[in-house]
């Protein structure tokens, strides 16, 4: 082989390098970081060099610790509970205004404003509306001869507290994606099920949600990992009270490591949580390739039937 | 009886107004063509039937009952798209079935329909391949063989065709005038390629401008064009245009023009004496003009060739009559030189008037 078409063959490669050297600092050095650190019985007041090797030791005390499962079971099912809600909400709200009535683009800007607003600002705001005197929800309620609702001080209230104000706040990412993965459907495939005699359900059920599952489950991972890290609105909120209510696992390694010193233990739990999500991550992916797998297996199979 | 009629059928989009009073009668399990260039309003005018657009005006009836405003599934009919418009997601057995198996028949009959349909078009080897894993000629066959299935009783096609390669079009036109045959339903087939419309239709619609010109069967409509856009749209070479005058003289009329005078025949010089205007557009078919080196002076023209395009065993040639324009066409062994000036004999039936400022046919 010549020197020429070697130096081709490296040229990729070449242009690949300063990617590559802005990935390992950027993503695998602060990774790498939080691996080690979480071997450590490291406080804040050590340097890292001077925190003492602990090996797994991290990792057994949280097994046994009653309150960081409490926590993960919070953060599990906080996570299951938004995201089935938001796609439900998002997707019906999608197939609602998927139409060209006039106004509409208004209405569509007007429904994607709250994702727009910071978290913090999200957070302060339900805060004020979910007031046991002066909130709106409360007063509204008396107003109507209704008893108040303790939102923020029971622990059930509390839960569904911070599940509304998060399904307030995402519900128009799933309803933007849905509306795009809609509109780009083939028109005519529509038109062809209408002469086909499919009524309006039977498009969605049978065309239309089978056509944008694809975009819908990227939108779903993305939506699930995202519920897993959630934690400003958390903290002005509720600040994981009452008691461990509403305690999710990103203010637990908050806590762990900002009131509890612990940067080692709090840098285990991320760990936990990343290779919780990168189960996830994997499971989806691995989902894609068998199905891909049995297409490709289909095909070959109605290839052999041609000869 | 007429299975579809339509009655002075408007679309306006807002204030533009594409159709203009459509009226159409077909009868039963009749082949119509509608055919037109780009933007006439032929799809507009089947989307309209199918109950994909409203109607603006005027209504549709099928078997006599007014179906404007009912819903496409309540019409009976089945479409074919210029897209072909497959569910991309479901294998071809699953796309055909579709209709049935909303309609929830049993699972026996709708296999035993899909089998029949894939059989007749080939299909059966695919039935289980989705239409991303097909050829643009395989899909055109599943779109074709979906709406079979659906036993409708009436077929519409969008421009089904035009998405193939000359070659596959050819090939798949023949395939449904074979299926045509086996077939007795009514069928309205949309398309700007007039080879296909003459060879395809038992009726020709020949629409321009939101208008329809002319009716009738694929001969009426070459043999006697009413207007001067019909007779320019159908045939290929297209029609020779000459601007022309038209003389009486006590025993023969002439039509004559820059460079020819040709003696009319007396159905023509009759027409002419009872029209008003002598100021004529003469039309004459390349077929209708022969070479002939011996014919008469006032049976002939002498054209001057300017360039010839070879196609094969016949040649066109593009001439030059007194500044104007004329295409003939020539066998190509016939030895000529460019430049050199020939005498084509005018078939009589061949001649075509028509006014010069209604542009309609004299006849
Ligand atoms: N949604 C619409 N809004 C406004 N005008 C429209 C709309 N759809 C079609 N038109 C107009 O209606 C006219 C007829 O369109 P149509 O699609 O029926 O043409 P066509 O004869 O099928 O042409 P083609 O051979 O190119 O398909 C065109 O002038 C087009 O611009
Ligand atoms: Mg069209």
């Amino acid at each position: 082989m010549s020197v020429a078409i070697k130096a081709n063959r490296l040229t990729p490669y070449m242009f690949l390098a300063p990617a590559g050297v802005i990935l390992v600092f950027a993503l695998l050095y602060p990774i790498g970081y939080m691996v080690y650190a979480s071997f450590l019985d490291w406080s804040p007041s050590q340097r890292i060099g001077q925190a003492e090797f602990i090996g797994f030791r991290n990792y057994v005390n949280l097994w046994g610790d009653e309150a960081f499962r409490e926590s993960f079971w919070v953060t599990i099912r906080f996570a299951a509970i938004v995201v089935t809600l938001e796609m439900f909400l998002g997707v019906g709200l999608a197939l609602l205004l998927d139409r060209n009535l006039k106004g509409m683009a208004v209405l569509r800007t007007v429904f994607i404003l709250p994702m727009m607003i910071a978290p913090i600002v999200v957070g302060l705001m339900w805060r004020y509306m979910y007031h046991p005197t002066v909130g709106i929800f409360n007063r509204t309620l008396k107003s109507m001869g209704f008893e108040g609702v303790p939102w923020l001080s029971d622990s059930t209230w509390s839960f569904i507290a911070i599940v509304i104000a998060d399904v307030w706040q995402w519900t128009p990412f799933i309803f933007i994606l849905a509306l795009a993965a809609m509109q780009s459907l083939p028109r005519s495939a529509l038109e062809a099920a209408e002469i086909d005699g499919a009524s309006e359900w039977q498009k969605i059920l049978l065309i239309k949600l089978p056509l944008m599952m694809p975009v819908l489950i990227v939108t779903l991972l993305l939506r699930l990992i995202d519920a897993f890290k959630v934690l400003e609105v958390i903290l002005v909120l509720t600040n994981g009270g009452p008691g461990l209510s509403t305690e999710i696992l990103a203010l637990r390694i908050f806590r762990t490591a900002q009131e509890f010193q612990e940067l080692g233990e709090a840098a285990a739990m991320s760990n936990l949580l990343l290779m919780l999500l990168m189960a996830l991550t994997i499971g989806m992916f691995a989902y894609n390739r068998v199905q891909e797998a049995r297409v490709a297996r289909q095909r070959a199979a109605a290839e052999k039937d041609d000869d | 009886m007429p299975q579809i009629r339509l009655e002075n059928l408007v679309k306006r989009y807002g204030n533009f107004e594409v159709l203009h009073g459509i009226n159409l009668e077909m009868e039963e399990n009749e082949f119509t063509v509608l055919v037109g260039p780009s933007g006439c309003g032929k799809s507009t005018t089947l989307r309209m039937i199918a109950g994909l657009e409203s109607v603006s005006d005027g209504e549709i009836f099928i078997n006599e009952k007014p179906v404007s405003n009912l819903e496409p599934k309540a019409r009976d009919l089945a479409m074919v798209f210029q897209d072909y418009a497959l569910y991309p997601h479901m294998n071809v057995a699953k796309n055909m079935s579709f209709a049935l198996r909303l309609q929830r028949r049993p699972k026996k009959e709708i296999d035993e329909k899909v089998g029949v349909v894939a059989e007749m078009l080939g299909l059966t080897k695919f039935l289980h391949r989705k239409p991303g894993e097909l050829s643009g000629g395989q899909r055109q066959r599943v779109a074709m063989g979906r709406a079979l299935t659906r036993d409708a009783g009436t077929f519409l096609f969008d421009e089904p065709l035009s998405n193939l390669d000359a070659k596959l079009r050819g090939q798949m036109r023949a395939e449904l005038a074979l299926m045509r045959q086996q077939v007795q339903k009514n069928m309205i087939y949309v398309t700007h390629d007039q080879i296909e419309a003459m060879t395809l239709g038992d009726r020709i619609v020949v629409m321009h401008g939101g208008y329809i010109q002319q009716q009738g069967t694929p001969e009426e409509l070459f043999k006697r064009p009413a207007n001067k856009f019909v007779a320019g749209f159908l045939g290929s070479p297209p029609m020779n245009f000459l601007e022309a005058e038209v003389q009486d003289l006590s025993d023969r009329s002439f039509v004559s023009g820059k460079g020819f005078e040709l003696v009319l025949p007396e159905d023509k010089a009759a027409a002419v004496a009872s029209s008003s205007s002598k100021a004529v557009t003469l039309g004459i078919r390349p077929s209708d003009l022969h070479y002939s080196p011996d014919a008469e002076d006032h049976e002939s023209v002498d054209l001057q060739v300017i360039v010839s395009e070879y196609i094969g065993a016949q040649s066109v040639l593009l001439c030059d009559c007194g500044g104007q324009k004329v295409e003939v066409e020539l066998k190509s062994e016939t030895p000529i030189a460019l430049g050199e000036t020939l005498r084509f004999a005018v078939n009589r039936e061949g001649i075509h008037m028509f006014d010069r400022e209604t542009e309609v046919a004299i006849r």
